[in-house]
């Protein structure tokens, strides 16, 4: 660990943590990121870059890192890619290895696009792999994923356990840097409930490492004054502190998402099987954004060798975590911040120069650095590097006077690091995901946020404030003002600051060698280069999203947060335009990328999504039910004896249910209770059918319809007295109907008096049907009358068992004489048992879904949803005698007769059978009357099929264009081997006469 | 994610409520004595406004009420909330 030069208390280096990295084992201290670890060891080189597999190195110190992107933990379920090794905190036994760069990061074919790089210009996988086709599957795509290899995804499910959780406050402060500090304590001193999110593990942001002369507050070293303000920060009441929390999302109305890394900094070992990461839901009635600024690079030719760097992050490797990233640097810069880098390397006795493009510099950093005998090249640029895995030396020219070319002679230098500086651009990601514009301020280059909302701010450098003195004064006045503050302890703090007096910024460095040949990159981690946002300019692409589009530039993991700045500087220095008119790209969450954990938190498993289940659903589990999802419901199937499949089975039921008994748990279906003294005018309204003259006491069928005429649900309702009534709906349309109705009353019909309350879960359901079915109610009733005269069809009766209320509804989806019992839930269980045991003689047999279809099929009962699609009226199912001509009005009812709907020629219901009797349709197969007439035209579809035990033949429903007019036409349904030929028939193929219901 | 103060519940989260879409379009009294298009115009047609924009409201995992809105959609402000049958406060 050469590179380990400075004692720091940030690493505590009397901890030693080993780790392994690309299969080699070092060592690092408590403290250290993965990053500094490496680098401490002299390793630079971490990665292949995308497309060219160029080596690449650590160019970073936070969340912007281009480069090293990592997989860790590899070979386990909890195996992660795109891990920016920046981020990584140290733990013992961490492993980690580069990605993109098979089979080794020293070696591999990829590079071979390296040197046929003039033939991977922007766009080059729209323009090159676009045909023959057949090249797809073996070539190209095999080609792509080879190169494109962005990491593994892990093979089996993630054990570790996430979690979500909400939270309100007063203010919220994103980022623990010196303003965020500041604005968090003026909140929590006045008496306002404060959250502080910060991403990194220890607040103080780039301030804490501070410590020159040049930067005072209050006559201390920024870094030591920090220290302080933090010890008091934590003191505070009124403020929670949540580190390790990086904020993925900024919504309106002040709602945001923060991520929580809970045990990912812990050894594997020590994880317990608590908690890895939260997300944080927060509402705060105001937020200051204090986000800071990430360093720019320069772009110039072959700027992306390891061992390039940004500036303040060397700096930081440095001051930070003790770790000098070389020991002969050069810093390559176009403003002050990068002198500080400088001074501190020089005061550690470490060999530095700088090459600066400016002309000069007068303030007192750059006299400080001057003084130290730190030599100075102005007006310089660098027009090439040298070094393959690491950079070993540089070659510098003059620039001319207005910077567009370059002078004299070249000039080569010797340096193991170079670190780079070129200049500061806000992270206004948050404050435009929340809405917020940008405003583009000329002096330095940089898009500084417009305040627009009265409950959010950004203060400090992520607005545009770089100089110390700035930062505090600044921060101080927005956030008093903000939050109506008279004064603060920062009113009267003295800042001693340098200030920066003379800029210069050149979006592209010129060079000597023509623009074609340069490699000079912006996306590093796309690698997108200035010639290839040039050449989609000459292309035509104009808008930056598109260029973004087009050379990929910004769509990498890092979302362009080092890349977009230079790429609009490029896009408006070519085209003429000034860069404020350009625009930016969308900023879109999350801002670094989340895991999927964090973002499903405790929603996988069972707890994915709710599962209802009726009171009868343990009998149904013990007596061998295969269930089907119904939304939510879990309904019997069919309930398979020994080996039976779902064929054999369905068509045994079906003949149970018709020979003697079958009984069905019918819980699921919706059920309203309507009362109400309009309760009937209402119904009126509502269904097609008319309702005013319907007894108490009586059951009626209901089709209900959109107000464009098409079906919409359809069930039976009872009149249970004078102004009350139950309505059942359609198991999936429970919810909607209700909603649905619930608007017509609120909104349309305010004056009618009815009361809507859902009971679906208050009642269980129990349907038995089939000619014994009376002889099991009598048996269940002894004291009741079901003979037909004092029961008849569709009507409805009190009744009790052992005390307990049911009601009894004789009503028929099977066609079969059939009764419900409705009971409460609780004893929906007991009542389906005792049917069991009284049905035994006549060997009653439970159904499930399956064969409900298939008898009421049998019939030509339609199922809304199944035979319906929402584009059916009444009519077109042949149901024209439920519509009422002599109401006035009701929903749907207008629809019914425009020109659209009343055409001969729509989708009709229609019955098929297939002239070989055994062979089945398949639902959805379509419908064609002449296969000669080419294009092949469809006139339908098959919407149910089944094979009848009962009728011994297959019969299907289907919708078919005019299908009401063919009447025992030959139609053919077209399969992939066979044309199968039907006959259109009637809809109802059993029972015609309805004699059943009475059997 | 907006926080919609309910005008029977006060403020809430986004998630409880569904949106029903323009407001203070009133279902014809007399449909029958609609041309085709009169009721078509009422079926079908609706505002997509950037700007200011009347829309209904409904707390649906909450009390169950309709309600009105207006809402900027240039910038989902919410300018007012207020009962069905009730005049807009803003023109
Ligand atoms: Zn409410």
């Amino acid at each position: 660990m050469k590179y380990r030069v400075n004692k720091t208390k940030h690493v505590d280096q009397t901890k030693t943590v080993s780790f392994h990295f690309d299969g080699k084992s070092y060592h690092g201290f408590d403290g250290d990121t993965l990053a500094s670890a490496l680098l401490s060891n002299g390793v630079h080189l971490v990665g292949r870059s995308f497309k060219y597999h160029r080596p690449r190195g650590i160019m970073s110190s936070g969340s912007e890192e281009p480069n090293a992107i990592c997989q860790i933990n590899e070979d386990t379920d909890l195996t992660e890619p795109n891990v920016r090794a920046t981020e990584i905190e140290l733990y013992e036994g961490l492993k980690a290895s580069s990605q993109n760069c098979w089979p080794s990061v020293n070696f591999d074919i990829g590079g071979i696009n390296n040197f046929i790089s003039p033939f991977i210009p922007a766009g080059f996988y729209y323009k090159t792999f676009m045909w023959p086709k057949s090249f797809w599957k073996k070539i190209y795509e095999p080609l792509i994923r080879m190169s494109a290899g962005l990491g593994k995804s892990p093979t089996k499910p993630d054990p570790e356990l996430y979690d979500h959780k909400h939270v309100h406050c007063d203010v919220l402060i994103i980022g623990g840097g010196i303003s965020g500090i500041i604005a968090s304590k003026i909140a929590a001193k006045n008496n306002l409930k404060t959250i502080l999110i910060e991403d990194k593990n220890i607040l103080g942001g780039s301030t804490i490492f501070q410590k020159n002369e040049n930067y005072k507050i209050n006559a201390k070293y920024s870094g030591e004054w920090i220290d302080e303000e933090i010890e008091e920060l934590k003191k505070l009441d009124n403020l929670t502190i949540k580190t390790r929390t990086s904020l993925a999302a900024y919504h309106s109305y002040n709602y945001l998402l923060a991520k929580q890394n809970i045990s990912d900094h812990l050894p594997l070992d020590k994880r317990n099987g608590d908690i890895r990461q939260r997300l944080w839901k927060i509402r705060a009635h105001k937020v200051i954004v204090a986000t800071g600024a990430i360093e720019r690079p320069l772009i110039f030719n072959n700027n992306d060798r390891p061992g390039i760097m940004l500036a303040n992050s060397v700096k930081k490797y440095l001051d930070f975590y003790g770790v000098s990233c070389g020991f002969n640097n050069v810093i390559f810069t176009n403003n002050d911040s990068a002198y500080e880098t400088a001074v501190s390397m020089r005061e550690k006795g470490i060999s530095v120069e700088i090459i600066d493009i400016r002309k000069k510099s007068n303030s007192k950093i750059v006299k400080n650095a001057e003084k130290l005998g730190i030599k100075i090249y102005w007006n310089s640029t660098i027009v090439n590097t040298f070094g393959h895995r690491k950079i070993n030396s540089i070659e510098i020219m003059n620039l001319s006077e207005d910077g567009s070319n370059i002078v004299g002679d070249k000039n080569r230098m010797n340096c193991d690091c170079l670190a780079v500086s070129g200049g500061w651009t806000p992270m206004v990601h948050m404050h435009t995901q929340s809405g917020g514009k940008l405003d583009f301020r000329e002096n330095d280059q940089t898009f500084i946020p417009t305040e627009i909302d009265e409950n959010h701010i950004n203060v400090g450098s992520c607005n545009g404030d770089f100089e110390l003195e700035e930062i505090i004064n600044n921060t101080n006045k927005k956030v008093k003002n903000f939050l109506k503050v008279s004064e603060t302890e920062f009113d009267n703090t003295s800042v001693l600051n340098s200030k920066e007096l003379d800029k210069r910024n050149i979006w592209l460095l010129p060079n000597y060698i023509s623009e074609g040949k340069c490699k000079s990159f912006i996306d590093f981690q796309n690698d997108s280069t200035a010639k290839d946002i040039k050449l989609a300019l000459r292309e035509g692409f104009k808008s930056i999203e598109h260029v973004k589009r087009y050379t990929t530039t910004g769509m990498a993991t890092d979302q362009g947060k080092l890349s977009n700045m230079h790429a609009l500087g490029i896009i408006a220095d070519t085209a003429g335009v000034k860069m404020g008119t350009l625009g930016t790209t969308t900023f879109r969450p999350p801002f670094t990328p989340l895991t999927f954990g964090s973002i499903v938190g405790r929603s996988v498993g069972k707890f994915f999504d709710i599962i209802r289940k009726t009171s009868i659903h343990e009998w149904h589990s013990e007596n061998n039910a295969k269930f089907e999802n119904v939304g939510q419901w879990k309904r019997p199937w069919y309930y398979p004896i020994n080996n039976e499949g779902l064929h054999d089975a369905v068509q045994r039921e079906s003949k149970a249910a018709r020979d003697s008994a079958g009984i069905l748990d019918a819980s699921t279906l919706g059920k309203i209770d309507i009362q109400g003294t309009d309760a009937s005018e209402f119904l009126n309204r509502v269904y097609t059918n008319a309702w005013s003259k319907l007894g108490i006491g009586k059951c009626r069928y209901g089709l209900m319809l959109n107000e464009d005429g098409m079906v919409y649900d359809d069930g039976v309702t009872t009149r249970l007295g004078e102004n009350h009534y139950l309505m059942t709906t359609t198991t999936g349309g429970a919810a909607n109907v209700l909603s649905k109705l619930e608007d017509y009353l609120q909104t349309e019909w305010p004056e009618l008096d009815v009361y809507l309350t859902s009971v679906t879960d208050h009642y269980s359901t129990v349907s038995i049907c089939g000619p014994n079915s009376k002889k099991i109610l009598t048996k269940i009733f002894p004291d009741k009358d079901f003979s037909d005269e004092a029961f008849p069809h569709m009507s409805y009766q009190n009744a009790k068992i052992d005390e307990i209320n049911c009601r009894i509804m004789r009503i028929s989806f099977t066609g079969e004489l059939s009764y419900e019992i409705n009971i409460e839930s609780k004893y929906g269980k007991s009542l389906w048992e005792k049917c069991i045991e009284v049905g035994k003689e006549f060997k009653i047999t439970p159904y499930g879904t399956e064969t409900m279809h298939l008898l009421r099929a049998e019939k030509g009962f339609i199922i809304v949803g199944q035979d319906t699609d929402g584009t059916m009226t009444p009519i077109d199912l042949q149901m024209d005698w439920i519509v009422s001509k002599k109401k006035y009005d009701f929903i749907g009812k207008r629809s019914l007769y425009r020109s659209d709907t009343i055409r001969e020629d729509r989708k009709q219901l229609v019955g098929l059978l297939t002239d070989d009797p055994n062979e089945v349709l398949e639902e959805g197969a379509q419908i064609v009357s002449d296969m000669n007439k080419k294009p092949i035209e469809m006139i339908g579809h098959v919407t149910s099929s089944y094979f009848s035990p009962n009728l011994n033949k297959s019969i299907a429903l289907a919708v078919v264009k005019s299908g009401k007019k063919m009447h025992g036409q030959k139609l053919i349904v077209p399969m992939e081997n066979k044309s199968i030929n039907v006959i259109v028939s009637d809809t109802v193929f059993l029972d015609k006469e309805n004699k059943r219901i009475n059997a | 994610m907006f926080l919609i103060n309910c005008p029977y519940c006060g403020e809430r989260d986004q998630s409880e409520f569904s949106c029903g879409g323009e407001a203070h379009i009133v279902r014809p009294k007399q449909p029958t004595e609609l041309s085709d298009d009169q009721w078509a115009e009422y079926l079908f047609m609706r505002k997509n406004i950037k700007g200011i924009q009347f829309e209904r409201w409904n707390h649906a995992h909450g009390c169950r009420k309709w309600f009105n809105m207006v809402r900027d959609t240039s910038n989902d402000k919410i300018h007012a909330v207020y009962k069905m049958g009730e005049k807009p406060p803003i023109e």
